[in-house]
C-alpha cells in the first residue's frame, strides 16, 4: 500500500527527468547549450510576474481538461473527445457572453453553466452510443471533435457574426478577466478562472472519493461484472461518467472564452487543450491533486518554451521536439504501467 | 540426497504481514509432494517465490543441489520449473497451440511455423494422455481442458518440476480422476510435482509426502503412508477438526422460492434451463446436485436477475421476481455467493472494506444524502473480518492481495450477514481449508435454523450429502429427482446426475 503510493509519485518524477535529459541530448546534438536552453525555459515560466501569470493562465484550462479525462479514466473510459467538448464549451460561453445582458453575478455563472452543459451534451452522445450499442467511445469522440470544430466555425461565421472570422468581445459582466490580477502580473492574461479550476478539482475529488456516484463509477471501471451483480447499472454509469467528464471539458473551454481571449476565433485546427489534457491526466495518475500539479507543469512548459528561441536561440521546432519528448516519456511510462496492470488484472 | 528442488528457510514479507516465515520444502525426484495449510497460510506465496514471481527476503533455493537465484519466471522456466496457476492465464480467442507457444514461438525465416508447433503440441498431449485438441479455441473448451492446456504449456517449455496451485478446486469429480491419472503419467516420465490442495482425500490418494504450513511457518513434512486425514487436519489447523457437520432435522415452513416451468437461454441462445420446477422452503437447505453445464449457472443467473428468463415464473415469497433488475432482486431478499468470485464476487481493486458493502453502499448508515460514511463502512468491515476470520492485514487492504480462500470468506461474510430470505450459495467452499469449510457449513445451517431458505449448488457430493436437507438432482436443464440425503449415496446420485433415472422427474414435492 505504502510502496504503491511512493511508486505513484516516483514514476512521474522520474519520467519528467528522463524527458528533460532526452531534450538536453537533442539540444547538445544540434549544437545548443542545454543549460542555457533550460534556464530560458525556466525564466520564461517563472522569471518575472508576467511569465508567472501566463503560466497560471495556461494551467487553468489544463486542470479542467485533465480532470475531464481523469474522470472518464476512472470509469474505464477513454474520452479523446475533450477537445471537441472544449470547443463547444468555449462557443457556448462566448455565445452567452455576447448575446445576454445581465448583472455579473448572474451572467458569469450562467455562461459557465451553459458551457458545462454544452460539454456535457458532447460527452453524453458517445456515452449513450457506448452504453446502448457498444460503439467504442474513442471512435465516436474523435468524430465528435471534428463535428465540434466545423460546427463552431460555421456558427461563428453565420450565426454569431456576419461572415466575420471572430466573434465580438463578451460583455464585461461575463468576463473573468481581472484588472487586479493583470496589474499584479505586469499585464499577463491571468484571470479568475484558476479559482474555478481549483474548485472543480475539489469537486472531482469529492465526487470520486466521497459519494455514491464515485463509488459506482470506480466499481464499474474496475469490474463491470461485479458491478452488475451488485445491482449497479453499468450503462447508466458509463453515460454519467461521460457527461461529467464532458462538463469539465466544457468548463475548460469557457476559461478561454470568458477569461483568456474574451471571444472565439474561427479556427482551422484544434486548440490541443483537450489532447494535452490526456497527458495531464496520465501524469497526474488520474487523481485530482495529481492533475492540478501536472497541469501546472504543462502550463509552465508551454509558456516557458516561448522564451527559448529568444533567450537561448533554440529554434521553435526544436523547442516543440523537446516538449514533445518530455510529454512522451511521461505518457509512455504511464501507458506501460497501465498495460502491465491491465494484463495482471486479466491474468489473476 | 536426491532432491530436485530445495527451498531452505524461506522468508517472504508483504507490507504488514509475514507470508512465509522460515519454511523449508524439499522435493524428491519422482514424487508428488503436497503443500497443506489453511487459507492465507502462505502456500501460493511460497510457490510464487519458487516460480520467480516474488523474491524472498531470506533463505536459499537449490535446484539439483545447486544454489540458484530465480529472478523471474523465465529463469524458472530455464531451470525446468513450470507452474499451473489456480486462475488460468490463457488468451481466450487464441487456439490451444497459439497459447502454448506464446512467448517462445518457433520461427522459420521470421515466420511462425504454426503447423510444426501444432504437431509438437499434439505429440506432447498424446504422450501424457491429455486428450487436448491442439487446434481448438480456448473459448470453446471446458475448464478442465483449459487446465490441461496450462499443463501442456509447462511441458512444452521443458518443465521437469510442475507446481499445481489448487488444480482440483475448479474441476468436476470426473475431471479430478482424470487429472490424477495425468499426474501419475507425468511421474512415470520422470517429472516431479508439488501439489497444493485443501482436499485431504486427494493427498492421501496420490501424494508421497506432505509439507504442512501454519500461519506462514513450516510445521514439518510427513510421509503420507504413515499418516491419516484426521492427523493432517489437526497438524494444519492446530486443533481437531470435525468432518461431519452436526445439525438438527430441518423444520421447513412456508415456501420461499417457487420456480415453475422455467426456461433460460445461455449467451449463445441455446436453451439451458428447460422447464425447470423447484421449491425451497423457509428453514431448509436444498442442494442442487448435477454435472457442470446442466443449467446450474443459468438457473442462478435467472433467479438473481443477471439473466433474462424466456418463459416460466420465479416467485419469492409469492411475489414474481423474474426479469427484475439485480438490485430489485437483492432488495426483495436474495443473497448470492457467486461461483466465480473474481468475476462477480469482488472488485479486486477495491479495499476489502468497500467490497463488504458492494450491494449496500447506498443505504443508511453507509451513505446519507448520497455521501458515503467510511467510518460506518469500515466499522462494519472490521466486525465481519473478525467474525468470519478473514485473514487480512487490514480492512484497507485491496481484495486482490488476499489469499484465494480469504477472498471467498469475505464474500460469504457479506452475503450471509445480510441474512436474506433466500441465500443462494454456489460452490461456497471452493478453495477453502477444512477448518473454514466446517465454519461455513455451520453458518449455512445457522441461517437455516433462523428460518431462511438456502439453495446450495455444489459439485462436491460430500458437501451436498452433508449439508442439504433435501437434494434436487439437475440434469439437462430440469430437476429430474428429489431425494433425501439419508436415503441415498454417492453412487445413486451419480447415476441420477447422468440422467439414468428419468421417471423420477416431476416428482417435485
Ligand atoms: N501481493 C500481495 N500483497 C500483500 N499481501 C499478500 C499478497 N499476496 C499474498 N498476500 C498475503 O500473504 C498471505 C499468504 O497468502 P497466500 O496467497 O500465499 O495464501 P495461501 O496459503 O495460498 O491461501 P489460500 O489457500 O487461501 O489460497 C495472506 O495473508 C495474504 O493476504
Ligand atoms: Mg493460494
Amino acid at each position: 500500500m505504502n510502496s504503491n503510493k511512493w511508486f505513484n509519485i516516483l514514476v512521474p518524477i522520474i519520467s519528467v527527468f528522463i524527458g528533460i535529459l532526452a531534450g538536453a541530448i537533442i539540444m547538445l546534438g544540434f549544437g545548443y547549450n542545454p543549460i542555457q536552453g533550460y534556464v530560458a525555459l525556466f525564466n520564461g515560466a517563472f522569471g518575472d510576474p508576467y511569465f508567472f501569470g501566463e503560466t497560471i493562465r495556461q494551467t487553468t484550462p489544463y486542470i479542467l481538461t485533465g480532470l475531464a479525462i481523469a474522470f472518464a479514466f476512472r470509469t474505464g473510459l477513454f474520452n479523446i473527445g475533450a477537445e471537441g467538448q472544449v470547443i463547444v464549451g468555449w462557443l457556448a460561453a462566448v455565445w452567452i457572453g455576447t448575446t445576454v445582458e445581465a448583472p455579473m453575478i448572474i451572467h458569469i455563472p450562467l455562461a459557465l453553466i451553459v458551457a458545462a452543459l454544452a460539454g456535457a451534451i458532447w460527452g453524453f452522445i458517445p456515452g449513450v452510443l457506448k452504453a446502448r450499442l457498444g460503439v467504442h467511445e474513442v471512435i465516436v469522440t474523435i468524430m465528435m471533435n471534428y463535428i465540434a470544430l466545423y460546427s463552431a466555425n460555421a456558427i461563428i461565421r453565420n450565426v454569431l457574426t456576419n461572415n466575420a472570422d471572430k466573434t465580438e468581445m463578451i460583455a464585461p459582466s461575463a468576463s473573468l478577466a481581472s484588472e487586479w490580477l493583470e496589474g499584479l502580473t505586469y499585464f499577463s492574461r491571468m484571470h479568475y478562472g484558476i479559482l474555478i479550476a481549483l474548485f472543480a478539482a475539489m469537486i472531482m475529488w469529492f465526487i470520486i472519493e466521497r459519494t455514491n456516484i464515485g463509488y459506482e463509477l470506480k466499481s464499474v471501471g474496475y469490474n463491470q461484472h461485479a458491478s452488475k451483480y451488485a445491482g449497479m447499472s453499468v450503462k447508466r454509469n458509463i453515460v454519467l461518467a461521460m457527461v461529467i467528464s464532458g462538463a469539465f471539458a466544457g468548463l475548460a473551454g469557457s476559461m478561454e472564452g470568458l477569461g483568456t481571449y474574451g471571444n472565439m476565433t474561427v479556427s482551422s485546427g484544434f486548440s490541443n487543450i483537450g489532447f494535452d489534457g490526456i497527458a495531464v491526466a496520465l501524469l497526474g495518475a488520474n487523481s485530482a491533486i495529481g492533475v492540478v500539479l501536472a497541469a501546472f507543469l504543462f502550463g509552465a512548459l508551454k509558456v516557458g518554451a516561448l522564451n527559448m528561441p529568444t533567450q537561448a536561440g533554440v529554434p521553435n521546432e526544436l523547442v516543440d521536439i523537446i516538449i514533445a519528448l518530455i510529454i512522451f516519456f511521461v505518457a509512455s511510462s504511464y501507458i506501460i504501467r497501465w498495460i502491465i496492470l491491465r494484463f495482471k488484472k486479466e491474468g489473476k | 540426497m536426491d532432491y530436485v528442488i530445495e527451498m531452505l528457510n524461506i522468508r517472504k514479507e508483504f507490507p504488514g504481514i509475514v507470508a512465509n516465515d522460515d519454511i523449508t520444502v524439499q522435493l524428491k525426484k519422482g514424487e508428488i509432494h503436497a503443500l497443506l495449510g489453511e487459507n492465507g497460510a502462505g502456500k501460493s506465496t511460497l510457490m510464487n517465490v519458487l516460480f520467480g514471481l516474488y523474491q524472498p527476503e531470506l533463505g536459499e533455493i537449490r535446484v539439483k543441489g545447486k544454489k540458484v537465484n530465480i529472478a523471474d519466471p523465465n529463469v524458472a522456466n530455464q531451470l525446468g520449473i513450470g507452474m499451473v496457476h489456480q486462475h488460468f492465464m490463457l488468451v481466450e480467442p487464441f487456439t490451444v497451440t497459439q497459447n502454448i507457444i506464446l512467448g517462445s514461438e518457433p520461427t522459420k525465416h521470421g515466420k511462425i511455423n504454426i503447423k510444426k508447433a501444432e504437431r509438437e503440441v499434439q505429440e506432447l498431449s498424446d504422450r501424457y494422455g491429455l486428450q487436448v485438441d491442439a487446434t481448438a479455441k480456448i473459448s470453446d473448451i471446458s475448464v478442465g481442458m483449459q487446465q490441461r492446456v496450462e499443463i501442456l504449456k509447462t511441458l512444452y517449455r521443458g518443465a521437469d518440476v510442475l507446481i499445481f496451485d489448487e488444480p482440483t478446486a475448479v474441476l468436476t469429480p470426473q475431471e479430478i480422476k482424470e487429472l490424477m491419472e495425468i499426474m501419475k503419467a507425468l511421474i512415470a516420465e520422470g517429472k516431479s510435482i508439488i501439489l497444493i490442495t485443501h482436499k485431504l482425500k486427494e493427498i492421501m490418494q496420490i501424494c508421497d509426502r506432505c509439507t504442512v504450513i501454519r500461519k506462514g511457518k513450516g510445521i514439518g513434512t510427513v510421509n503420507v503412508a504413515e499418516t491419516n486425514v484426521t492427523e493432517l487436519a489437526a497438524l494444519m489447523v492446530g486443533r481437531d477438526v470435525s468432518f461431519k457437520t452436526e445439525k438438527k432435522t430441518a423444520e421447513p415452513t412456508n415456501t420461499v422460492l417457487e420456480i415453475k416451468d422455467l426456461f433460460v437461454k445461455d449467451s449463445r441462445k441455446v436453451n439451458m434451463v428447460k422447464g425447470l420446477n423447484l421449491d425451497v422452503r423457509a428453514g431448509e437447505i436444498v442442494g442442487i446436485a448435477g454435472v457442470d453445464g446442466n443449467g446450474q449457472s443459468e438457473l442462478i443467473e435467472a433467479i438473481t436477475g443477471l439473466k433474462k428468463t424466456n418463459a416460466g415464473s420465479i416467485r419469492l415469497n409469492e411475489k414474481e421476481i423474474s426479469n427484475l433488475s439485480p438490485r430489485k432482486v437483492t432488495e426483495s431478499g436474495v443473497g448470492h455467493i457467486p461461483q466465480d468470485r473474481h468475476k462477480f464476487g469482488l472488485v479486486l481493486d477495491f479495499p476489502i472494506g468497500e467490497n463488504i458493502v458492494l450491494q449496500t453502499y447506498y443505504k443508511n448508515p453507509y451513505s446519507k444524502y448520497k455521501i458515503l460514511n467510511y467510518k460506518e463502512i469500515y466499522q462494519k468491515a472490521e466486525s465481519l473480518i473478525s467474525e468470519y476470520d478473514v485473514r487480512t492485514p487490514s480492512a484497507y487492504t485491496k481484495a486482490r492481495a488476499l489469499s484465494g480462500g480469504n477472498q471467498q470468506k469475505a464474500i460469504i461474510a457479506r452475503e450471509v450477514d445480510r441474512s436474506p430470505a433466500l441465500l443462494i450459495a454456489a460452490q461456497p467452499t471452493r478453495g477453502l481449508d477444512v477448518g473454514a469449510i466446517e465454519f461455513i457449513h455451520r453458518k449455512l445451517i445457522e441461517e437455516r435454523d433462523k428460518g431462511k431458505a438456502i439453495l446450495l449448488v455444489s459439485f462436491e457430493l460430500d458437501e451436498i450429502l452433508d449439508v442439504s436437507d433435501r437434494i434436487a438432482v439437475i440434469f439437462d436443464g430440469k430437476i429430474v429427482a428429489n431425494v433425501s440425503p439419508e436415503n441415498t449415496n454417492e453412487q445413486e446420485l451419480g447415476l441420477l446426475m447422468a440422467g439414468s433415472n428419468q421417471e423420477k422427474a416431476g416428482d417435485n414435492q
